[in-house]
């Protein structure tokens, strides 16, 4: 393999596909097996390397959609117009494929079972993924934490990690909601508007109780939900965020 | 068992890498390569990186303030601040999210000028520190010389609360977050004391030439 380990350093690892599995049209999730990987907390990502032919190579992070105790490292990618990455690892990689991988990543959008709650998360679009790796998480550590989760996608059928998430919203103390602001299933009963101060005033708990929110999704998206937040007496430095996609 | 890295491409220096199937990559359109670190992509947007919450300091409640081993201590109010004479540079910003952005043009105070005047003894690192409690450190030679600024436009326009509005560092040699934005102050020291992202798993320098991007590289 690449490299030798030098303390402290994080190395790049060959990484091998081991499934590929369709989310959503515009999204996948990628199984890899990462030999030597060193494990990780929810919430990090990691710094993906691909490489052609010729030598070019093209980096990106990705946010972790595992938990620390899952068998397998697992990314959920959208793919992006006009990426130039992200369109390969939906469209093209495929099992037995290989690419490189260096991380974990990043030490404060973080959340561990020892760090208690009330846990709250909200998710805009693919900014679920480092949800589902919390989620896991505290399943796996068998935490009691009371969690809620409001997670904004346009339609139903974007809806990312759909019957997974449904499974979770069974656990006790685990409240799941959705607000789908483009389309609406026939019946549906959650919400149908973009996020706004009313809807987290609703989802959230009191100021008073002090929850731990994470906030992860386009940059408008996290503006307003960590504004209002704090609008609403949430303490700003109890408000983690993680932000992504251009704006003009 | 030893894992089989599968097709491998060997670099100059003798690294090896990973080949991935069917990757092409859509080569980086730039007139001059040289201008890019390694592991960067060019990007015409300007996309927003932030730990927390967008901090809303009132103006007339801003200051900007050189504090810790100087002599004498100094204290802007906005007004004054806003009053000393300004620098428009254009630069190439390198963030550690992987994107870089060529002829950024930004307008603010030099660090040279700030510090003109004051005696900073034994002082050899600076914290710059913000708004919403976001501190960076840097070596004190780095950010002067003509090599860092409290910028207040952008592009001739106020700086937008989101980019770190409404100053911010600008010290386009080093990875942008390094860049602190919503600053409201430095600090002289003798010793370096790790900021924010480098106590979270980021470089303590962060030179994005040496791809110095996390702890350890």
């Amino acid at each position: 393999m690449a490299g030798t380990a030098i303390l402290g350093r994080l190395n790049w690892l060959a990484a091998k596909v081991t499934e590929v599995r369709s989310e959503t049209e515009r999204v996948r999730s990628i199984v890899f097996e990462c030999p030597g990987w060193d494990g990780h907390m929810a919430g990090q990502h990691v710094d993906v390397r691909l490489t052609a032919e010729d030598g070019y190579q093209a980096q990106r992070s990705y946010s972790i959609g595992s938990a620390p105790e899952d068998d397998h490292l697992v990314l959920t990618v959208e793919r992006l117009q006009d990426g130039e990455v992200s369109p390969y690892l939906v469209d093209v990689l495929q099992a037995d494929d290989q690419l490189e991988m260096r991380g974990p990543i990043g030490r404060y959008f973080v959340w561990e079972e020892s760090m208690g709650g009330p846990l709250l998360m909200i998710a805009g679009g693919s900014g679920i993924v480092p949800f589902r790796a919390m989620l896991r998480h505290r399943v796996a550590a068998h935490s009691a934490v009371p969690t809620r989760l409001l997670y904004s996608a346009r339609s139903f059928d974007e809806v990312i990690y759909r019957e997974e998430l449904a499974g979770l919203a069974a656990y006790d103390e685990i409240d799941i909601r959705f607000t789908l602001t483009r389309a609406q299933p026939i019946g549906w009963k959650g919400y149908s508007r973009r996020i706004d101060r009313e809807m987290l005033a609703e989802v959230s708990w009191p100021p008073e109780e002090r929850p731990l929110v994470y906030i992860c999704g386009p940059t408008s998206f996290v503006e307003t939900a960590a504004g209002s937040l704090v609008d609403l007496g949430h303490d700003p430095t109890l408000i983690r965020t993680e932000r992504f996609g251009p704006t003009s | 068992m030893p894992y089989d890295p599968g097709l491998v491409w060997t670099q100059p220096g003798g690294l090896m890498s990973v080949i991935s199937r069917g990757f092409f990559g859509r080569r980086p359109q730039v007139d001059d390569p040289s201008r890019l670190p390694p592991g960067q992509y060019l990007t015409a947007g300007f996309p927003v990186l932030s730990a927390g919450p967008t901090p809303r300091t009132r103006l007339d409640e801003w200051t900007f303030q050189i504090r810790g081993l100087a002599d004498p201590s100094r204290s802007w109010s906005w007004e004054e601040f806003t009053a000393l004479p300004t620098e428009t540079v254009t630069v190439d910003i390198h963030c550690v999210t992987k994107w870089s952005k060529f002829d950024t043009v930004w307008t603010g105070v030099s660090l040279d000028s700030l510090l003109d005047g004051v005696a900073t003894g034994e002082a050899r690192f600076i914290t710059a520190f913000c708004d919403g409690g976001y501190t960076t450190n840097l070596p004190l030679e780095e950010v002067t010389g003509g090599q860092a600024w409290v910028a207040y436009q952008y592009d001739g326009e106020p700086l937008d609360p989101q980019h770190g509005g409404p100053a911010r560092f600008l010290v386009p040699h080093l990875y942008f977050w390094k860049s602190a934005k919503w600053v409201r102050g430095l600090e002289l020291h003798i010793e370096d004391k790790a900021g924010f992202w480098e106590t979270y798993g980021y470089h303590n320098h962060g030179d994005p030439w040496r791809e110095q991007r996390y702890s350890g590289d």
